[in-house]
C-alpha cells in the first residue's frame, strides 16, 4: 500500500482526469442520470455503489462513448470527449454482460484489442500470456467462451479489458461471479496493477466489502444522482444521509428530535418514558428538529449489568442472535418496541456465551459513537 | 400426443400425394427407355446421356448458373446491408416505411415485378441479356436474403459490437471481424435461398431476357410447348435435385449452425 497520502481531491491545485459537469442522460422520458457533477482524479480507484438500475452502467457507457449525455459535458483531461468515438478513446471497458466474442478462442479474445493496435506478434504473445497467468486461465487459452464456466468467462472479460493497459479502465462488476478467495486475490492483483501502471479505475460493484478494500473513493448513487462521494472510511464513519448509512453496512437508525446540550452536542428525545440520548455533531441542529441517529452495531456494547459512566444506556430483551463465526449480532428489543442491533466478538466458545434468547441486557454507546443525520 | 386419428393420417397422405406425385412421376419417367413419355418401356439413363450432347440445353444451363451465382451474390451483399441498416440503424426518418417496403417484393406478383423491370430496362436503354436477368433476379431475391439476415440480427447481442469498438475497431472492422463471422450462417443460407430462387425463375426471366440469353426454365418451357420429351424429364429431374439440395442445405445450416451459434453466444454473455 502507498505510504504517501493519496488525496488529490483535497488538493485545489490538482486537475481531475475526468470531470462530469451537470450531466443528464435521458432515455425517452426516463432520466437515468440526473444532473450529475463529479470529479475523478488520475490514479484513482473510484468505486460506484448503488442499487440495481440507479445508473452505474449508464455512467460508464458515457465514459466509454456508447451513450452521449442528453445535457452537460464530460471532460477528459480538460477536453470535451463528446466528439471522440469509442474506438479512439484511451479507455477500455469490461462489460457487465462480458460480451466475449463467441467465435474466437479465449486467447484470441484477449489478443483482439492488441491486434487492432498493430502490436508486433511476439509482443502480443507475451502480453496475452501475461494476462492469462494473471487471471489463471492458462489451461483454457484454446477453448471457446461457451466451453468454460461463468467465473472463468468473467476473468476472460477482465483480462481482455486489462490487456491494452489503457489510461482509464471501466470495470462493470468485474468480480461478482468469483468465489471469495479468488475475488480477494483478484482485488489485490487489480490494486497491484493500478499501483504499477498508474491506471485510473472506475469500478462498479455490489459488494461493499470490495468497494471498501480497493477503492480510493466510493460514490454512492441512487436514482441517477450521486448521494455521497468520500473515502471508504468516511463513507462508513460519517455518512451524509440515512440512505448512505443504511446502504453501506449494518446500522441502527433511531428517530427523534434534537435539543441543544452544549457546544456541538445534542440531546435527543426519542421514546416516551426513556431518557434522552446524547450525541455530538459538527452539523448544527435547531431545537425540536427531526433527526436520525445512525449507530453501527459494532459500536454498541452489550452487557448484563448496567455499565457505569456510559453516555447512553438502554435496557432490553434479546430477541435474536445471528452467529457469524468471529462475531455475533444481538437483536435487542427495547420496551418501546424498537429493535437495536449490537455486535460482540465471540471471544469465548459458543456454549459459554453470556447472553441468550430472552435475557435482559443493557446496551450502551458513547456520545461520539453515532452520526446525527437530518434526513 | 394421443393416438393418431384416421382423419390426420388421411389428410397427411392426401396432402403429400398432391404435392409430390407429379414430381415422382416426372422423375420416374426421366428413366424411361421409350421416347413416348407416357409409355413405360424399361429403365434407362440414356436421356441423361442425350442431354450432354444437346447444345441448346447446355448453353441454357450455363446461362442459368451464371445468372444464379451473380444475382444471388449481389442479392446477398445488398440484402445483408439492408438488414443491417434496418436492424441496427437506430431510428431514422421513414424507418418503418423502409422495413415495410423491403418485404413488399415478397408478395408482389411476379408478372408485375417482371413487367416493371422490363419497362425500366427499356426506359434506360439497357440491352436485354444476361446482365438484365442478373439485375432483375438480384432485385427480387434481395428481400429474401434481408428477411433471413435481419431475423438473425435482431437476436444478436449488441454489446459484442460495442466491445469490438471499445477494443479499437472502426465500425467497418467491427462488422467484418465480429458481426459477419457470427451471422455468417444466416448470410450463407440467404445466398442459397437466392440461388435456388434464381435457378427456377421463369416469369421474371422471360420478361427481362433477350435473344442472347435463354435460361433453362425458359428453354424447357418453350420446348414443352412442342411436346414433352424424356430429355426434358431428365433435365427437370436434375433441377429438382439441385434445388432440393440447395433448400435442404440452407435449412440445415439455418437450423444447426444458427441454433448452435446462438447458444454459444448466449452462453458467452452472463446468463
Ligand atoms: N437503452 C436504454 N433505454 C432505456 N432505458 C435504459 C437504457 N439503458 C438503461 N436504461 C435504464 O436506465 C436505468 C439505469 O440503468 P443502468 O444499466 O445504468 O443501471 P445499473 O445501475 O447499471 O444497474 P445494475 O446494478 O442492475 O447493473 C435503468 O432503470 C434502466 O432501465
Ligand atoms: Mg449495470
Amino acid at each position: 500500500m502507498t505510504t504517501v497520502e493519496f488525496e488529490p481531491w483535497d488538493d485545489p491545485q490538482e486537475k481531475p482526469l475526468i470531470h462530469f459537469q451537470n450531466v443528464t442522460k435521458k432515455f425517452g422520458e426516463f432520466t437515468a442520470i440526473d444532473n450529475l457533477t463529479i470529479d475523478i482524479y488520475e490514479r484513482e480507484f473510484y468505486a460506484l455503489l448503488g442499487p440495481s438500475g440507479c445508473g452505474k452502467t449508464t455512467l460508464m457507457r458515457m465514459l466509454a462513448g456508447f451513450e452521449t449525455p442528453t445535457t452537460g459535458k464530460i471532460l477528459l483531461a480538460g477536453q470535451d470527449i463528446a466528439p471522440v468515438p469509442p474506438n479512439k478513446r484511451a479507455t477500455n471497458m469490461m462489460f457487465q454482460s462480458y460480451a466475449l466474442f463467441p467465435h474466437l478462442s479465449i486467447w484470441e479474445n484477449i489478443a483482439f484489442g492488441l491486434k487492432r493496435e498493430g502490436m508486433a506478434k511476439p509482443d502480443i504473445n507475451n502480453r496475452v500470456d501475461e494476462m492469462l497467468r494473471l487471471t489463471r486461465l492458462e489451461q483454457f487459452a484454446r477453448r471457446k467462451p461457451h466451453q468454460i464456466s461463468g467465473g472463468q468467462r468473467q476473468r476472460v472479460a477482465l483480462a481482455r479489458s486489462l490487456a491494452k493497459a489503457p489510461k482509464l479502465l471501466l470495470l462493470d462488476e468485474p468480480l461478482g461471479a468469483l468465489d471469495k478467495k479468488l475475488r480477494q486475490e483478484t482485488q489485490f492483483e487489480l490494486m497491484d496493477i493500478q499501483e504499477k501502471t498508474g491506471t485510473t479505475f472506475v469500478i462498479v460493484t455490489h459488494d461493499q466489502e470490495e468497494a471498501m478494500t480497493v477503492a480510493s473513493r466510493v460514490a454512492v448513487m441512487d436514482h441517477g444522482k450521486i448521494i455521497q462521494v468520500a473515502t471508504p472510511d468516511r463513507i462508513y464513519e460519517t455518512p451524509n444521509s440515512v440512505y448512505v448509512a443504511d446502504f453501506i453496512g449494518d446500522v441502527n437508525i433511531i428517530e427523534g428530535t434534537t435539543s441543544a446540550a452544549g457546544e456541538d452536542s445534542y440531546s435527543i428525545d426519542w421514546a416516551d418514558g426513556l431518557a434522552p440520548l446524547k450525541a455530538t455533531s459538527s452539523v448544527s441542529f435547531s431545537d425540536g428538529q427531526k433527526c436520525h441517529l445512525a449507530i453501527r452495531p459494532e459500536k454498541v456494547a452489550i452487557s448484563t449489568d448496567k455499565p457505569e459512566g456510559a453516555a447512553n444506556t438502554v435496557q432490553g430483551r434479546v430477541l435474536d442472535i445471528a452467529y457469524l463465526g468471529n462475531i455475533s449480532t444481538y437483536h435487542v428489543e427495547l420496551p418501546s418496541g424498537e429493535v437495536i442491533k449490537a455486535q460482540a466478538a465471540n471471544t469465548r466458545r459458543i456454549s459459554r456465551r453470556s447472553y441468550t434468547w430472552e435475557d435482559t441486557v443493557w446496551l450502551s454507546w458513547t456520545a461520539t459513537a453515532g452520526v446525527l443525520l437530518a434526513s | 400426443m394421443n393416438k393418431t386419428s384416421w382423419f390426420n393420417v388421411v389428410s397427411l397422405t392426401l396432402g403429400f400425394a398432391f404435392l409430390y406425385i407429379p414430381m415422382i412421376i416426372l422423375i420416374i419417367f426421366s428413366f424411361n427407355e421409350s421416347k413416348l413419355v407416357t409409355v413405360w418401356a424399361g429403365f434407362s439413363t440414356k436421356w441423361y446421356g442425350e442431354l450432354l450432347h444437346n447444345e441448346a440445353f447446355l448453353n441454357a444451363a450455363w446461362v442459368t448458373i451464371k445468372v444464379a451465382v451473380f444475382s444471388s451474390t449481389i442479392a446477398t451483399v445488398l440484402g445483408t446491408m439492408a438488414a443491417y441498416v434496418l436492424v441496427r440503424g437506430g431510428r431514422f426518418m421513414g424507418r418503418t416505411l423502409f422495413s415495410g417496403m423491403i418485404y413488399a417484393p415478397l408478395v408482389m406478383p411476379e408478372v408485375i415485378t417482371g413487367l416493371s423491370l422490363l419497362l425500366l430496362f427499356i426506359g434506360i436503354g439497357l440491352d436485354r441479356g444476361v446482365l438484365t436477368i442478373v439485375l432483375a433476379h438480384s432485385t427480387f431475391s434481395m428481400c429474401y436474403v434481408s428477411v433471413v439476415v435481419s431475423s438473425r440480427l435482431v437476436t444478436f447481442d449488441r454489446s459484442l459490437e460495442e466491445a469490438a469498438l471499445d477494443l479499437g475497431c472502426s465500425a467497418a472492422q467491427a462488422f467484418r471481424l465480429v458481426t459477419l463471422p457470427i451471422i455468417a450462417p444466416a448470410v450463407i443460407s440467404g445466398w442459397l435461398l437466392a440461388f435456388t430462387l434464381s435457378l427456377d425463375d421463369l416469369v421474371i426471366a422471360s420478361f427481362t431476357t433477350g435473344p442472347s440469353a435463354t435460361t433453362l426454365p425458359i428453354r424447357i418451357f418453350s420446348a414443352v410447348r412442342l411436346g414433352v420429351s424424356p430429355e426434358i424429364n431428365a433435365l427437370s429431374t436434375i433441377m429438382i435435385a439441385i434445388v432440393t439440395f440447395g433448400v435442404i442445405t440452407a435449412s440445415l445450416i439455418t437450423k444447426h449452425q444458427m441454433v448452435r451459434q446462438k447458444r454459444e453466444e448466449q452462453e458467452a454473455v452472463r446468463s
